[in-house]
Formats: C-alpha cells, sequence, structure tokens
C-alpha cells in the first residue's frame, strides 16, 4: 500500500483521446518527494528543449502536492507545470483551493495532459470514470462561470472545477487557470491550457488516503491547529500587518494598505506616493472593502481566511485572495472600487493579476510618450479606467495592439521596437514583477530576484524577516523564540543586522551569510512546493506552524519514509538543482539572473557578481549558473550531467582544463 | 414522577463564522477510520458541507437516521435571500440523495457524537467556532408517556366501545 500518495498518475492524451492510470515509481517519491519535484522530472525526461510551448508535445501536468489530501492542515496546493510561452523557461505556478485533495480523492497524484485536442473539451474524473467531453458550448465563458455551468451539467455540487476563461483560450501570454478562491496565474500556463483544447477539467473523488503512522500524524496535526490561532494572536511587532500573522498576506481582512500604497509603485512600476495613505482614503477604502466582501474563506483543510467571496453591486460575483485587490487600482492611479470591479472581469477572462495591469500601463505609457498612436487604440475611451476597461478587452481577444500586448510587456516592447524596450523596466527573464523601486542595494533581495525561478519573489521570501529591526533589544527579543533556523547562526545574522553603519545594506549581511539565508528560504519553498503545503503556513510568514525540523517528522508519519532534517534538506536541493537544469537546456545562463536594472538606485556590481558566485558556489553550480558534474552526480541525478555534456552545455572539466 | 436525567449532545452550527474549509468532513472520516485516523475520505463523512461560495451558502449538516423511503414534496428554504437546497437542512440518509453513505456498499452513515471523546472530532477541529459542542440534561418524563397511552386508548374506547378493545389487545398479545 502507498501512503499519503495514492501511487498513481492519469495521463490524458488529448489528440488521441486515449486515457490511463499508470503506477509510479515509489523511488522517485523517495528523491522527489511529490509535487513539483515529481513534476520536474516528468519534464525533464519527456519535454526536450526543442519542444515548443504551443506543441503537443509539451506537457501540462496538475499534480497534488504529496501531502493534499492527508488531514496536514494547508496541504492543499495544486502545482501545475509546463513549458512556458512567454519565458520558455519551466513554468510552475501553484494554486490553493480544493482541486488538488478532490484529485487524490479520485485516486491520482498528477493529471498528465499531452497533444492536442481537435475541438474545445473539458476532462471529467470521476474516480476511475474519466472522460473528454465536448466544451464547445463553454467558448468563450468566462473561468468562473464555466465552473458553474460544469457543476450542473454533472449534476453534482461536491466537483471542483479548474477552467480558463476567454484569455486562456485566446493564448495570452498572460492566461491563468482559475478554480474557487485560488487561480495558478503567472508564465502563461491558462496559454498552454488553451492552446491545448482544454477548457476546464473538473474533478470528484471518493476514495481513501491512507496515512502510515495515523496517532502519531494526527497528533502533529493537532498541534499545528492550535498553533495556529495562538501565533495569529502574537503578531510579530515592527513588521507592517500583512506580514506580522500568518497566511498568505490577509489582504482580503486587513484594510490597512499604508505600506503597499505608500512603497510599491503606481503605473508602469513608475511612481511612488510616499503620502498617499490619508486617513480619509483609509475610510474610503476600508468602507468599500467591508461593502463588497461577502465572507472570508479558506482553501481546504485551513483555518485561516485569506481569501473571500466579493460582490459588487451590479456584476457577477467572484472570489478573490491576495494582492490583485490593488494590483489593477495602482497600475491604473485609481482607487479600490475600480479595483474590486475591473478584477471580477480579469477573473472571468482569466488573467495574471499582476502582469495584466501592468502590461496596460505599459501600454498608456508608450502612448503618452508617442511611440504608440491614438491610431493603435481605436474607439478607446478617454477616461482612466475606461481605457483599462478597453484594453482588457482587447488583450484577452488579441484584437489589433491587444494582440501585440497578449505577449506581455517583454515581448511587446521589441515588438513594438521604436524605443519602447526602454519602457519594459520591470521583467525579469522576460515577465512582469512587483512593481518595487527601491534606493539601496539589498544583497538578500538581490539574490533571490536574480536567480529565483519561481519568477516570483514571494515564492522565495519568507522565513527571514525583511529588514532588521530598529534596536538590538528588539531583534534579541524576536530570536529568543525562534526554533525556525536551521541552525543557530541565523540568530546572530539577524541581531547583528543594524539599519544603518557598517552592519546595514549593502554589505551586510556578508556575502556567505546572504547566501545562507537565501539558500533557507528557497529550501522552504521547494519543500511546501513538493508536499502541496501552502506557503502560507510555512515557507513565507515568520515563525510559521510548520519548519525544517518538524516537517521530517510529519513526512515520515504521513508516509513511511525514514527522513531527517538533512536528508529533506537534500531532496529540496535536488528539485531546485532539476529545475535550474531544466531551464539551463532551455537556454538559461548567469546573464538572466539579473533583477531590473533600475530595482535599486544604488548598485555595487562588484558586490553582486561576489553574490551569484558565490551562490552558485553553495548550490553546486558552475560560474555560469550551470549544475556542474559533480553536484549532479551528488544528488544522484547523473543522468543530467550526462544530457548537457551530450549537448556540449556541460564542457568536460578536465579536458577543459586541459585545453 | 421519576427524577432520571438524560443527556442531551447538541452542536451548535453559526453558518456565519464558517469559512468554508471542511477540515470537519476530513477529521470525521479520519475518526471513524478502522485502525482510527489510518485513512480519511469526505466523502465517508458523518458530516457533510452544502457549498455554493458564489451564493454565500456555507452549510454544515449532520448525518441522522436512515429511513427507507423519501420524502412526498421537497423543500426549499429561503433566508435572507439566500436559497437552500431541498432537503439542505435535513440530517437524514435517504434514497434521495447521495450525502451520508458509504461510497463503496451504499450503507447509511449516521453522527455518533464521537462517542469516545470529550467532544466531537468536528467542533475541536473546526478552530474558528462555527461548530460549538454543547451538553445539557433534561429530565425523563415516562409518565408523560404513560398519559399519551392513555388518552389513545380512550380515544379508541370511545370509537369501538371498550370491550371490542379489550378483545382485540389480549388476541394481539397472545399472537406476540
Amino acid at each position: 500500500m502507498r501512503y499519503a500518495e495514492t501511487g498513481y498518475n492519469l495521463e490524458i492524451d488529448l489528440s488521441t483521446g486515449n486515457i490511463e492510470r499508470v503506477e509510479t515509481d515509489p523511488e522517485l517519491t523517495e528523491l522527489y518527494l511529490g509535487g513539483l519535484g515529481t513534476n520536474a522530472k516528468l519534464l525533464w525526461d519527456r519535454v526536450p528543449p526543442e519542444v515548443e510551448p504551443f506543441s503537443p508535445d509539451n506537457l501540462l501536468i496538475f499534480a497534488a502536492g504529496l501531502l493534499c489530501g492527508t488531514p496536514a492542515p494547508g496541504a492543499n496546493r495544486t502545482i501545475v507545470s509546463t513549458i512556458s510561452p512567454q519565458t520558455r523557461y519551466m513554468a510552475f505556478s501553484m494554486m490553493g483551493g480544493f482541486l488538488a485533495p478532490e484529485i487524490k480523492y479520485a485516486g491520482y497524484d498528477k493529471v498528465i495532459f499531452r497533444g492536442k485536442s481537435p475541438k474545445l473539451v473539458y476532462a471529467w474524473i470521476n474516480n476511475d470514470k474519466v472522460e473528454l467531453r465536448d466544451a464547445s458550448h463553454l467558448q468563450g465563458k468566462g473561468a468562473v462561470e464555466t465552473a458553474e455551468l460544469i457543476a450542473q451539467e454533472l449534476g453534482d455540487p461536491n466537483v471542483q472545477v479548474a477552467a480558463i476563461g476567454l484569455a486562456g483560450e485566446n493564448r495570452v501570454f498572460m492566461a491563468s487557470i482559475e478554480h474557487a478562491r485560488s487561480s495558478a496565474s503567472r508564465l502563461g500556463i491558462g496559454a498552454v491550457m488553451g492552446d491545448k483544447g482544454l477548457k476546464a477539467i473538473a474533478v470528484r473523488g471518493t476514495k481513501d488516503i491512507n496515512i502510515a503512522k495515523p496517532e502519531e500524524f494526527l497528533e502533529f496535526c493537532h498541534e499545528v491547529l492550535q498553533y495556529i490561532p495562538e501565533r495569529d494572536s502574537n503578531p510579530v511587532p515592527g513588521v507592517m500587518p500583512i506580514l506580522a500573522g500568518l497566511g498568505s498576506p490577509k489582504e482580503m481582512l486587513i484594510h490597512d494598505e499604508k505600506w503597499h500604497t505608500e512603497n510599491f509603485m503606481w503605473g508602469n512600476a513608475r511612481t511612488r506616493i510616499k503620502d498617499y495613505w490619508t486617513k480619509d482614503v483609509e475610510e474610503n477604502w476600508k468602507e468599500t472593502q467591508e461593502s463588497v466582501r461577502t465572507r472570508l474563506i479558506s482553501c481546504y483543510n485551513c483555518p485561516m481566511k485569506c481569501g473571500a467571496i466579493i460582490s459588487v453591486p451590479g456584476i457577477s460575483t467572484y472570489m478573490m485572495k491576495c494582492f490583485s485587490k490593488l494590483t489593477y487600482t495602482m497600475a491604473a492611479y485609481s482607487d479600490l472600487e475600480f479595483g474590486f470591479k475591473i478584477a471580477q472581469r480579469a477573473t472571468e477572462y482569466g488573467v495574471d493579476g499582476f502582469s495584466t495591469p501592468q502590461v496596460m500601463a505599459f501600454a498608456l505609457e508608450l502612448l503618452e510618450a508617442g511611440i504608440l498612436t491614438e491610431e493603435d487604440f481605436p474607439g478607446m475611451p478617454s477616461d482612466n479606467e475606461g481605457r483599462f476597461y478597453w484594453l482588457l478587452d482587447r488583450i484577452v481577444r488579441r484584437e489589433g495592439i491587444g494582440d501585440v500586448l497578449a505577449d506581455g510587456v517583454y515581448w511587446a516592447a521589441r515588438k513594438i521596437g521604436n524605443g519602447a524596450e526602454e519602457y519594459d523596466h520591470n521583467t525579469i527573464k522576460k515577465h512582469e514583477q512587483l512593481p518595487l523601486k527601491l534606493s539601496m542595494l539589498n544583497p538578500i533581495y538581490f539574490l533571490m530576484w536574480a536567480t529565483g525561478e519561481k519568477i516570483n519573489i514571494t515564492q522565495i521570501e519568507g522565513n527571514f524577516p525583511q529588514a532588521p529591526f530598529p534596536t538590538r533589544e528588539e531583534r534579541e527579543e524576536f530570536v529568543r523564540d525562534w526554533p525556525h533556523v536551521p541552525h543557530e547562526k541565523f540568530k546572530d545574522y539577524f541581531v547583528n543586522w543594524e539599519l544603518r553603519g557598517e552592519n546595514a545594506f549593502p554589505y551586510y549581511p556578508p556575502v556567505d551569510a546572504t547566501c545562507d539565508i537565501v539558500d533557507w528560504q528557497e529550501t522552504m519553498h521547494y519543500i511546501d512546493d513538493a508536499l502541496g503545503m501552502c506557503a502560507g503556513l510555512s515557507s513565507f510568514p515568520l515563525k510559521p506552524p510548520y519548519h525544517i525540523h518538524n516537517l521530517p517528522i510529519l513526512i515520515s508519519a504521513a508516509t513511511g519514509m525514514e527522513l531527517d532534517k538533512d536528508e529533506l534538506w537534500e531532496i529540496a536541493k535536488r528539485n531546485r538543482t532539476l529545475v535550474r537544469a531544466i531551464n539551463v537546456r532551455l537556454g538559461l545562463r548567469r546573464e538572466d539572473d539579473r533583477p531590473p536594472d533600475n530595482h535599486w538606485k544604488k548598485r555595487f556590481p562588484e558586490l553582486e557578481a561576489q553574490l551569484l558566485d558565490a551562490y552558485y558556489e553553495l548550490k553546486g553550480f558552475n560560474k555560469d549558473g550551470i549544475p556542474t558534474k559533480e553536484s549532479l552526480h551528488d544528488l544522484n541525478m547523473a543522468y543530467i550531467s550526462e544530457d548537457l555534456e551530450k549537448r556540449g552545455i556541460l564542457k568536460d572539466e578536465q579536458r577543459e582544463e586541459e585545453s | 414522577m421519576s427524577n432520571e436525567k438524560k443527556k442531551v449532545k447538541t452542536i451548535k452550527i453559526d453558518l456565519d463564522k464558517c469559512n468554508g474549509c471542511r477540515a470537519c468532513e476530513m477529521i470525521c472520516s479520519a475518526y471513524h477510520a478502522t485502525p482510527r485516523y489510518s485513512s480519511n475520505n469526505p466523502a465517508r463523512s458523518r458530516i457533510r458541507m452544502i457549498r455554493k461560495p458564489l451564493q454565500d451558502v456555507y452549510l454544515p449538516v449532520y448525518a441522522g437516521e436512515y429511513t427507507a423511503a423519501e420524502c412526498m414534496g421537497r423543500d426549499k428554504y429561503l433566508i435572507d435571500g439566500k436559497e437552500y437546497d431541498e432537503c439542505a437542512f435535513c440530517r437524514a440518509s435517504c434514497p434521495s440523495r447521495d450525502a451520508f453513505k458509504e461510497p463503496d456498499s451504499g450503507l447509511p452513515l449516521k453522527c455518533d457524537m464521537c462517542e469516545d471523546e470529550d467532544e466531537p472530532l468536528c467542533v475541536k477541529w473546526c478552530i474558528n467556532d462555527a461548530l460549538v459542542y454543547e451538553e445539557r440534561e433534561e429530565d425523563m418524563e415516562e409518565e408523560v408517556v404513560q398519559e399519551e397511552i392513555e388518552t389513545g386508548l380512550k380515544a379508541l374506547a370511545d370509537k369501538y366501545g371498550l370491550d371490542n378493545l379489550v378483545d382485540t389487545i389480549a388476541r394481539m398479545s397472545k399472537k406476540e
């Protein structure tokens, strides 16, 4: 018997309609755990770099993490992996909600799609009964609407649906996959789903998930459950409200947006408005939020309330979480009411709430600069908010200028030319980033922005405070109760960290300490992504219930695998290296590991080079950011070094030295 | 009159506090697995969430008695403008719906309030307090039952005559 996992993947060939239930090798679980780890292994094995993102040979994998469907609170993430049409690297967007546990209860760890359907279909997975059903009547329908229609059509209110909207059908590079209160938004995975002719997947499962050591596992889970309210009622002093407690930032609960509105940039990541958060704004925004928010809601088996049901009078209800509340508002220099309204349409269209507003603000900047002209925007209304709606409608339909913009800022800038590239000032690896422009280089964030391959800072940062607390006493107080650190040295790193003087940015933390801090944070995320654990209870907040010392115990109790802290750390390193190897094979090199030039005003090229060198060395990469033969061997991935050598990407080091 | 008391176990359900996470379903099915907690499967749960997020309908319902026949009519409730499904508040395991039946065998499920525990596990796992356990004592009112029987028999005696009634009861007790 397999524990925690089902031991089966569902393979669906959309070209031929062939459907198979395939038993998986338990050794893969020992090496890569599951979720992101085993997704990456599948992509490495089955999608060579010659395969175009919109080729039938590209895979689209919906994976339930290893612990999804077990009683572990917060283990509910679906990890969707494919090759991104936008970055042309591996895409692994993730979402919470209810889909992953339902996939497990239906008897599968992953649903793997390949091929392309000749007509629009949706997959109906009902335990062992799996079919591809005609979706022509759903063509052009909104993502939320589609989920409702499918549940009605199947006559089962317990079915879980993930769907694309118009954007995915039209292969818009910012297209998301929407499900319940969640969405897998980044890197254009919705476009790949649309390209495959797959409108939605609908899942219903009524099978058991087994636990190897039941009593031990349940006791641990209950401790986690008890810790959550205790930790939440003791917010960390000195950090902004959304980061003081647990959870994915509780944007739906908290109305205090001073930090975001005054520190993040408005427009096309352009303007900082330092005194934005006045009393009037605060009252107005609070009223808006409370008037549209019907209920605070969670994902499967999680006591948090990070999401909300949003009902704006006059438009249909939708669900929201996190920062998309502000992205449209700030890109358009508008207010919160506009943000909630346009997000409804954007959710139905199924687009990434991070990238899309920036693309639209970018287009309007080009118009203002005369690089694009009024002729490029025929019929666009003159009012600011109307222009955003107009642009959104064009982009998801790929109409006129919308067709160019639908590829995202990076590609659109190059297509438009005529100096448009200058306005592409907030992308990393061809993907739009959070609108942040800061002053003094932060070495920790430099490394995370530069080297992160999830292309999203929130998926790398987390357990280490973002900034030092003003006094040593406060820092000592913070580390006093900090069992989460993998090593005592992290406490020293923090206690000695000052806002000003020698122990401040950019030369503090020192290079090695910086690498350690990045490594810890990144490792925790890679563990969560394999387990399907929500970062909001683990790798994202300060002092979370799950950490490097208790996760091995949890995994062992769930699966029966013997696992200690060091072994878990090594699995995370293996997964991280595997993702890097996939991207290296797709062309990623050192020169791609860089934040936008203007991310910080004060840059230190020499220090930045040292940081990259040291990080690569710690990770077992060579100076060009390529995993070395030696480290690949150490991580039981000699098959990768053989492939990279065959392709001439990894040179035989000995021969190299001789020549 | 007897002084015997009986314990009444109650779960107070506050729909406004529910965040829709379904931990109640998960832990119920895990608790009732054999061996305990060795597996979980919300489809086996004795509490089910009726969820319609877009209509803001979040309703946990507990499994009650099995019934062989479905009702003659199906009702819908409208509360504060929200429509609750027909049978939404009903606890029966009944032929009209899938809820409260073992997914494999179709055998009916019934909430046992987790008899061995201090409080039902669904309550323990609902840290948002949408589910709160309460116990109260009620008098056992046996006399009332006696009175009811007498009232019923009197009505029958009036209708058929006392002799007829006595004969019938005598015949019935012989058969048993």
